[in-house]
């Protein structure tokens, strides 16, 4: 671990164009984000706004166009298990069990058998997936399948957890479980994380801080802080003023635009 | 398709397929009806073959009672005894080597060949346009030029064989692999698997189903060309055992071959797809 005060991630300026059949797209323009060990960010916004695009910088799944996308203050050159990925579509590996893919990052990284086994069973309790240790994906609930893949995640000694709309495919009642599980998890530990989703109420009752994005091009449009004691009560008025708040900054990106 | 299990709701491994508890609930029953219907149409062929041959004296088919008869004299000898008599299993293992062994290679080279091809885009922009113009070519045109190559004998038939079951397999890689979905691999490459690496711990397993039917396809086509593989002059095997029979008129013998290819085609390919219930019980649309 490096000097704390580098901060984790720090993307300078990241501006991301794609060229597809002599189109040019710009899906990003010039994001500047620095997120802090330990740190629960959430971008968020409407579809198009590049935020997705942003966690795939930090993740190293895409290269920045222009700007740098720094960890620990060195250029992030690619994937790796230092920046745990959660997709929303899970992406388990449907051939292994719930206990091989938690242990899939160690083996994969040629840690000896008894510890990848070892890890494994950890995380599985972790999660609270014992029973399911030897079930295969397609044999669990869509919230069981996101636990496993947050598991397999922390199994390998992710320090940053990128999620990209992870409880996005689930049901209200699954996703505020996982929701809570994940803080709970987030507390206990010194994970950071960056969590992409369009929800308001889901960003507020999650993040330190909440990035906002704006489509047309994708660029951040505003930071706020949130600073309201945990667990949070999404019923109180404080939470419902900074949701309205939220709201009408989250519409107002749309109707002019959209006219112009 | 998927079962969808609730925690807490079941204690722990669920069973894989849906759909096979249907067949579970009165075993011995489902079981009896299936055999049963199985016989109906191959009953009705051989009631055929009956009514139209037997007691024909000028009948160029033989009869099944005379088939049969013919069957047991290759088996263990003792009706005829001609040259042919005892000499099925001879014939049968030689048949036996050169469809697993021409399938063998046809599989040793197939796979890497498709997991290349199906992942590396120079190494399909080399093999590709050749092998999607050779394929068409049947296996039986390729039968002067193999004698040409490789002599007569069963190095022909060898080849033959090889050619005849790496098609299916190689074009099911590829398939497999290319469907692989893109998401896995950027998992993968995140939990720290890049590069070469992935090949064994990402493509192999997911295009497993996919390679599993060209193994298996590949084995029936294997099957398929070892009589004509055999019409290369090889003293032994099935195929050389009906050609020959054919030109002694001894058509008998002839069925006799194809019932024993059949039988032998039939139990390699329930062989394999029981080696692929438990390779691929992780699949919803296997195991």
């Amino acid at each position: 671990m490096a000097d704390p005060t580098i901060p984790i991630l720090d993307m300078r300026a990241v501006s991301k164009t794609y060229a597809a059949g002599g189109r040019r797209t710009e899906a990003l323009r010039e994001a500047d984000l620095t997120v802090s060990r330990g740190e629960f960010v959430c971008l968020l916004g409407a579809s198009g706004c590049g935020k997705s695009t942003l966690l795939r910088v930090a993740a190293g799944f895409e290269a920045p166009s222009s700007g740098e996308a720094l960890m620990w203050g060195k250029p992030i050159a690619g994937p790796g298990p230092s920046r745990g990925m959660v997709f929303q579509d899970y992406g388990l590996f449907p051939w292994l069990t719930v206990r091989d893919n938690i242990g899939f990052g160690p083996k994969a990284r040629g840690r000896p058998a008894a510890e990848v086994r070892e890890v494994a069973e950890r995380y599985i309790a972790l999660v609270g997936l014992q029973a399911f240790a030897d079930a295969y994906p397609h044999q669990l609930s869509g919230g069981m399948k996101q636990r496993v893949a947050i598991a397999r995640v922390l199994a390998n000694e992710a320090e940053v957890v990128l999620m990209d709309e992870p409880f996005g495919a689930l049901d209200a009642m699954t996703r505020e479980r996982l929701q809570d599980e994940l803080l709970d998890l987030w507390s206990r530990t010194s994970l950071t994380i960056l969590f992409v989703t369009h929800a308001i109420e889901e960003a507020i009752f999650l993040a330190d801080r909440i990035v906002m994005m704006s489509p047309g091009p994708g660029r951040i449009e505003a930071v706020h802080d949130v600073d309201l004691k945990r667990r949070r009560d999404v019923s109180s008025p404080a939470f419902n003023d900074l949701r309205r708040m939220l709201a009408a900054q989250l519409h107002s990106h749309h109707a002019p635009r959209a006219a112009a | 398709m998927s079962t969808g299990i609730e925690a807490g709701a079941l204690p722990v491994t669920a069973t894989p397929a849906t759909g096979y508890r249907a067949d579970r609930t009165r075993p011995g029953l489902a079981h009896l009806r299936r055999l049963a219907l199985a016989c109906v149409v191959p009953a009705a062929l051989a009631a055929v073959w009956q009514f139209t041959t037997a007691g024909r004296p000028y009948s160029l088919i033989p009869p099944p009672a005379e088939v049969w008869a013919e069957l047991q004299d290759l088996a263990v000898g003792g009706v005829n005894d001609d040259a042919f008599s005892g000499t099925l299993w001879t014939h049968l293992a030689a048949s036996l080597g050169r469809v697993y062994g021409g399938f063998a290679l046809a599989a040793a080279a197939a796979l890497p060949l498709g997991l290349l091809i199906g992942r590396v885009p120079v190494i399909r922009a080399l093999f590709d346009p050749v092998l999607q113009v050779l394929r068409p070519v049947p296996v039986t045109a390729w039968l002067p030029l193999a004698m040409i190559l490789f002599g007569l004998g069963p190095r022909s038939a060898f080849f033959l064989v090889f050619l005849g079951a790496f098609y299916p397999i190689l074009v099911n890689t590829v398939f497999g692999v290319r469907s692989v979905e893109p998401r896995l691999f950027e998992a993968a490459a995140m939990l720290g698997c890049t590069g070469p690496a992935q090949f064994v711990r990402v493509v192999l397993p997911a295009a497993l189903p996919s390679i599993f039917t060209g193994l298996r396809l590949g084995l029936g086509f294997a099957w398929v060309v070892i009589v004509v593989g055999e019409m290369t002059g090889v003293q032994t095997g099935l195929g050389a055992i009906i050609m020959e029979a054919r030109q002694l008129s001894r058509t008998e013998i002839v069925i006799c071959g194809m019932a024993v290819i059949g039988v032998a085609g039939f139990v390699s390919d329930w062989l394999v797809m029981q080696l692929g219930r438990r390779l691929l019980a992780w699949s919803p649309n296997h195991g």
